[in-house]
C-alpha cells in the first residue's frame, strides 16, 4: 500500500440517483473515494450497489447529481463538454463488461479509434505510421499481434477484452477504468485479463480502477474498497 | 478521421440504406430528363416562333392598316438607328380559301398574308420553312417545274448514342436490314413530281375526261399513258381514300403526254368540271394564276408517318378576304399554289397563306392609283441587330407611333399566353417531381432513424472514447451526405444517359408497346428535342443532396443527444 504517492483522482460526497416516471432511486449517496498514483484499487460491490454508476461518473460518463471529481486537484466533473471529451479521449481510459467493440472495424481499426478522434484528420494522416506503430505494439502487448485484421465477431471473448484493453491504453492514460471486466468470461480468460491488468500495473505504473462483484477477483488488487448501498463501507 | 471511416463503414456495410436512396435516383433521373426534354421541346418552339415572328411587330389595329409603309420603315429607322437590321412591310387579314381535292371542293379558314418576295426572308426564318431549294434561296412567286424537297429538309437526324447501336442488335429489322424507327425519314411521294409537272399532269387529265364525257376528241396515247404508273403512285393508291376523279389523276402521266392534247383555245370552256369562272384567256397547263405559298397543314395529313397532301404546288385554288373598307366586302380570285410553308409550329401551318403584298394590296382596294408609296399596309416586321435589348426598343417605338392606333410588340409578347403556359407547365412539373426527392427524404429519414438506434451502443463507445457530440451528429450527417452523392450521382448519370439516347429509348419502347410512344404524326418533330443545361443539373443533384442531408439531421442530432451511460449500461 504506498499511501505516500498522490491522489491522482477523488470523488468528493458523490450523490446520483435515478429518476423513472414518480419514483426517484438513489443509487450513490454521498461517496468519497481517493485513488492514488499508481495503485491497483478494486471496488468490490453486490449488483445494483451503484459500482458501475461511480465509475460512469468518474469515467465522465454521466454528471453526478451533487459532489464533485477531482482529477489531479483539478475539478472536472463540471468542465465544458470539449474539456470532457479531451479528458476522456487522453487521460482515462475505459473497458467494459462487454468489450463494446466496434463491430464493422477490425481489431486494429478498434484500437486506431481513440487516436482518429484524438487528432484531426491531417494529423493523423500525418502521424499514421507513429500511430500503427503504438497500435501494434500494443495489440502484440496483450498477445493479439496475428489477429490484427479480424473483425470482432470472429474473435474469443477473451480476445475482445484484450483488444479492448488495448483500445483503452493506446492513447496512453493515466488512469484504467475496468467496469467488470471479466464479467463474461471463462475462468481461464479471466484469469488472463487480470494477469495482464496486474502486469500493466506493475510495469508501467497505471492507475486501475476494477469494479466487480467478485471478490476473487478483487484479491489481485493492491486496495479493495466495498460499495454496499451506495456508499462506501 | 474516425468520422469518415465509420462513414464509410455504414455505407459499405448498410446496403439496405441504399434502397433509400433509390427513390432520390430515379427522382433526380426524372427531373433532368423532363427538364431536358422540356426545355429541348421550349428551345425549338421559341426559336420557330421568333423565325416566324421576327423580332419586333408594328401593327395596326385595323387590318385596314396604314398607308406609306416606306415612310414607316423610315420613321423607325430614325428611332433605333443602326440598330435595325431589317425591314419589311406586311398585311394581314382573315380568309377563305377553296379548293377541289379527291372530288370534292373543301372549304377552311385561314390567315392570308400579303408578303414582300424581296425583303421578307430579312426579317426571319421564312425562307428556311419552304420546300423548293431555289425558293429558299431566292424567294419566288412564280410556280417552279419542279424539284420540291422529296424529303423533309429540316428533319436533322443525329447519329445514334451508344446505347442506341447497342440497342439497334436487339430490334427487329425491316427488309432492307435497317432497324425499323419511328424516326425513319419517309420520303413524299406527292413532291416528286409537284410544280409544272404535276400542273400540266392535272389539268390534261381534267380535259381529256372532259372529252370522254362530253365526246369531244380523246386522245388514244393517253390512256396508254394512263397505265404506266410510277411506283409513287401505287403506293399512294394504297392509301389514299378510294380513289376519286382527281386522285386518280394526280402524278399519273408523263410531261410528253402534253403535247397530245389539244390547244386549250379549242377547248369550250365551260367544260372546266371544277366550275370556277376561269378567265376566256386562261391557259392552265402553261399559266398559273398570282403565287401563294400555303401553310402545310392546310392539306397535309399523316399516315404510317408518310405525308400525303390535299393540295401540292401546281394546284389552283379560290381566295376570299375582305376588302378594305367600311363595310368590308368579300372577295374572290385565283390563286396557284407555288410552294408549301411548314414552319412545324401547327398553329401558323394549318392557317396561313402567303400571297404577294402588292397583289393583296390591289384586291383590297389599299392600293393608292396615284402614288404607289402610298399603298395601304397594316404591319411591319422589324429584325434587330443580334442582342439588342427587344423590350426598350419596343418601348422606343411606342413613343412614336400612338398606341391607340398601333400595336407594337415583341415577339415574345405577341406569344407570351404560350411561353408562359409552357413556363408554368415546367414550372408545375419541377414542384411535382421535386416532390417525389422530398418524399424519398422521410424514407430516408426512417432508415437512418433506425440505422442510430442500432448503433446506440456504438455511439456510446464513441463517446466514451472521447468523440464529441458534433463528431458523431457529422459521422450520420456524412452518412446522409454520401447517400445523397450516390442516390444524386447515379440519378444524373441515369438521367443523362436517358437523355442522352432518348430517341433510341422511344424506338424500343415503341417497339415493346407496339404503337410509337413519340409519334411524329403529333409533334411534327422526327426526334425528341432535348437541351441540357448544366446549370439546371447542377441544382438537380445538389437540391437532391441536400434533401439527404436534410433527412440525416434529425437522426443524427437524436444520436448526438444520446448519453452514453444509457447506451452502455445494459447489453
Amino acid at each position: 500500500m504506498e499511501n505516500i504517492s498522490k491522489i491522482i483522482m477523488r470523488a468528493n460526497g458523490v450523490h446520483k440517483s435515478f429518476t423513472k416516471g414518480p419514483s426517484s432511486v438513489s443509487v450513490l449517496k454521498g461517496v468519497n473515494l481517493d485513488v492514488r498514483q499508481g495503485e491497483f484499487l478494486s471496488i468490490i460491490g453486490q449488483s445494483g450497489s451503484g459500482k458501475s454508476t461511480l465509475l460512469h461518473v468518474m469515467g465522465l460518463l454521466t454528471y453526478p447529481d451533487s459532489g464533485e471529481i477531482l482529477y489531479n486537484d483539478r475539478r472536472i466533473d463540471n468542465l465544458s463538454a470539449r474539456d470532457r471529451d479531451a479528458l476522456r479521449n487522453r487521460e482515462i481510459g475505459m473497458i467494459f463488461q462487454f468489450y463494446h467493440l466496434l463491430p464493422e472495424l477490425n481489431m486494429l481499426e478498434n484500437v486506431l479509434m481513440p487516436m482518429m478522434i484524438g487528432q484531426s484528420f491531417f494529423q493523423y494522416q500525418q502521424n499514421y505510421r507513429e500511430n500503427r506503430q503504438r497500435a501494434e505494439a500494443i495489440l502484440e502487448r496483450v498477445g493479439l499481434s496475428h489477429r490484427l485484421k479480424h473483425k470482432p465477431r470472429e474473435l474469443s471473448g477473451g480476445e475482445m477484452q484484450r483488444t479492448a484493453i488495448a483500445r483503452a491504453l493506446v492513447n496512453q492514460p493515466k488512469i484504467l477504468l475496468a467496469d467488470e471486466p471479466t464479467g463474461n468470461l471463462d475462468r481461464e480468460n479471466e484469469a488472463g485479463i487480470i494477469e495482464i491488468l496486474r502486469e500493466l500495473n506493475q510495469q508501467d505504473q497505471l492507475t486501475i480502477v476494477l469494479v466487480t462483484h467478485n471478490p476473487a477477483i478483487a484479491d489481485g488488487a493492491d486496495r479493495t474498497v466495498h460499495l454496499v448501498d451506495g456508499s462506501l463501507a | 478521421m474516425y468520422r469518415i471511416l465509420l462513414c464509410l463503414r455504414y455505407l459499405r456495410t448498410r446496403y439496405i440504406a441504399l434502397a433509400s436512396i433509390v427513390s432520390v435516383m430515379l427522382g433526380v433521373a426524372t427531373m433532368i430528363v423532363v427538364n431536358s426534354v422540356m426545355s429541348g421541346f421550349t428551345n425549338e418552339m421559341q426559336a420557330r416562333l421568333h423565325g416566324i415572328l421576327g423580332d419586333i411587330s408594328l401593327e395596326a389595329y385595323s387590318t385596314n392598316g396604314f398607308p406609306d409603309a416606306q415612310g414607316h420603315m423610315e420613321k423607325i429607322h430614325e428611332i433605333l438607328g443602326d440598330d435595325v437590321e431589317a425591314m419589311t412591310p406586311i398585311c394581314t387579314t382573315a380568309g377563305i380559301i377553296n379548293y377541289r381535292t379527291f372530288g370534292r371542293w373543301r372549304t377552311q379558314e385561314v390567315i392570308v398574308i400579303g408578303i414582300d418576295a424581296s425583303t421578307k426572308g430579312d426579317v426571319g426564318d421564312f425562307h428556311n420553312y419552304l420546300q423548293h431549294p431555289d425558293n429558299r434561296e431566292n424567294l419566288s412567286f412564280d410556280l417552279r417545274e419542279g424539284g420540291y424537297d422529296l424529303y423533309d429538309h429540316q428533319a436533322v437526324l443525329k447519329d445514334s448514342g451508344t446505347l442506341g447501336k447497342i440497342m439497334a442488335w436487339f430490334l427487329p429489322r425491316n427488309e432492307e436490314g435497317n432497324v425499323r424507327s419511328s424516326k425513319k425519314l419517309l420520303p413524299r411521294t406527292q413532291m416528286q413530281d409537284a410544280g409544272w409537272e404535276h400542273r400540266r399532269d392535272r389539268y390534261s387529265r381534267i380535259y381529256s375526261e372532259a372529252e370522254e364525257e362530253f365526246g369531244y376528241r380523246t386522245s388514244g396515247d393517253l390512256t396508254g399513258q394512263n397505265a404506266a404508273s410510277t411506283e409513287g403512285t401505287s403506293k399512294m393508291f394504297e392509301v389514299l381514300p378510294p380513289p376519286e376523279e382527281n386522285a386518280t389523276q394526280q402524278g399519273t402521266g408523263t410531261s410528253e403526254s402534253v403535247p397530245a392534247l389539244k390547244a386549250p383555245d379549242t377547248t369550250p370552256t365551260t367544260d372546266d368540271p371544277f366550275g370556277a369562272p376561269v378567265v376566256q384567256v386562261f391557259d392552265p397547263l402553261k399559266e398559273q394564276h398570282s403565287g401563294a405559298i400555303v401553310g402545310m397543314g392546310l392539306s397535309l395529313f399523316r399516315e404510317n408517318g408518310e405525308d400525303w397532301f390535299s393540295m401540292v404546288p401546281g394546284d389552283d385554288f379560290k381566295l376570299t378576304f375582305p376588302t378594305n373598307g367600311t363595310p368590308p366586302v368579300g372577295i374572290t380570285d385565283n390563286f396557284t399554289c407555288v410552294d408549301l410553308y411548314e414552319s412545324k409550329m401547327s398553329e401558323y401551318d394549318s392557317r396561313f397563306i402567303f400571297i404577294p403584298l402588292q397583289k393583296m394590296q390591289e384586291l383590297r382596294g389599299m392600293a393608292d392609283p396615284s402614288d404607289p408609296r402610298m399603298n395601304r399596309v397594316n404591319q411591319i416586321q422589324i429584325k434587330m441587330k443580334p442582342g439588342v435589348d427587344l423590350d426598350q426598343a419596343c418601348a422606343k417605338l411606342r413613343e412614336v407611333f400612338d398606341p391607340m392606333i398601333y400595336n407594337t410588340l415583341t415577339w415574345q409578347e405577341r406569344q407570351m399566353t404560350l411561353l408562359q403556359a409552357v413556363q408554368l407547365e415546367i414550372a408545375i412539373l419541377n414542384v411535382l417531381l421535386f416532390m417525389i426527392i422530398a418524399v424519398s427524404g422521410f424514407g430516408i429519414l426512417a432508415i437512418f432513424y433506425m440505422v442510430v438506434i442500432e448503433k446506440t451502443q456504438d455511439i456510446g463507445v464513441l463517446k466514451a472514447l472521447g468523440a464529441s457530440s458534433w463528431g458523431i451528429m457529422s459521422i450520420f450527417l456524412m452518412y446522409g451526405l454520401s447517400l445523397g452523392i450516390v442516390g444524386a450521382g447515379m440519378g444524373m448519370v441515369i438521367g443523362l444517359l436517358f437523355v442522352w439516347n432518348i430517341n433510341e429509348i422511344a424506338d424500343g419502347l415503341s417497339w415493346l408497346l407496339g404503337h410509337p410512344v413519340f409519334d411524329p404524326d403529333i409533334y411534327y418533330f422526327y426526334q425528341v428535342p432535348y437541351d441540357i443545361n448544366p446549370w439546371t443539373v447542377a441544382c438537380i443533384v445538389v437540391a437532391a443532396m441536400g434533401i439527404a442531408v436534410l433527412a440525416s439531421v434529425f437522426p443524427a442530432w437524436r444520436a448526438a443527444r444520446m448519453q452514453p451511460v444509457e447506451s452502455l449500461r445494459y447489453e
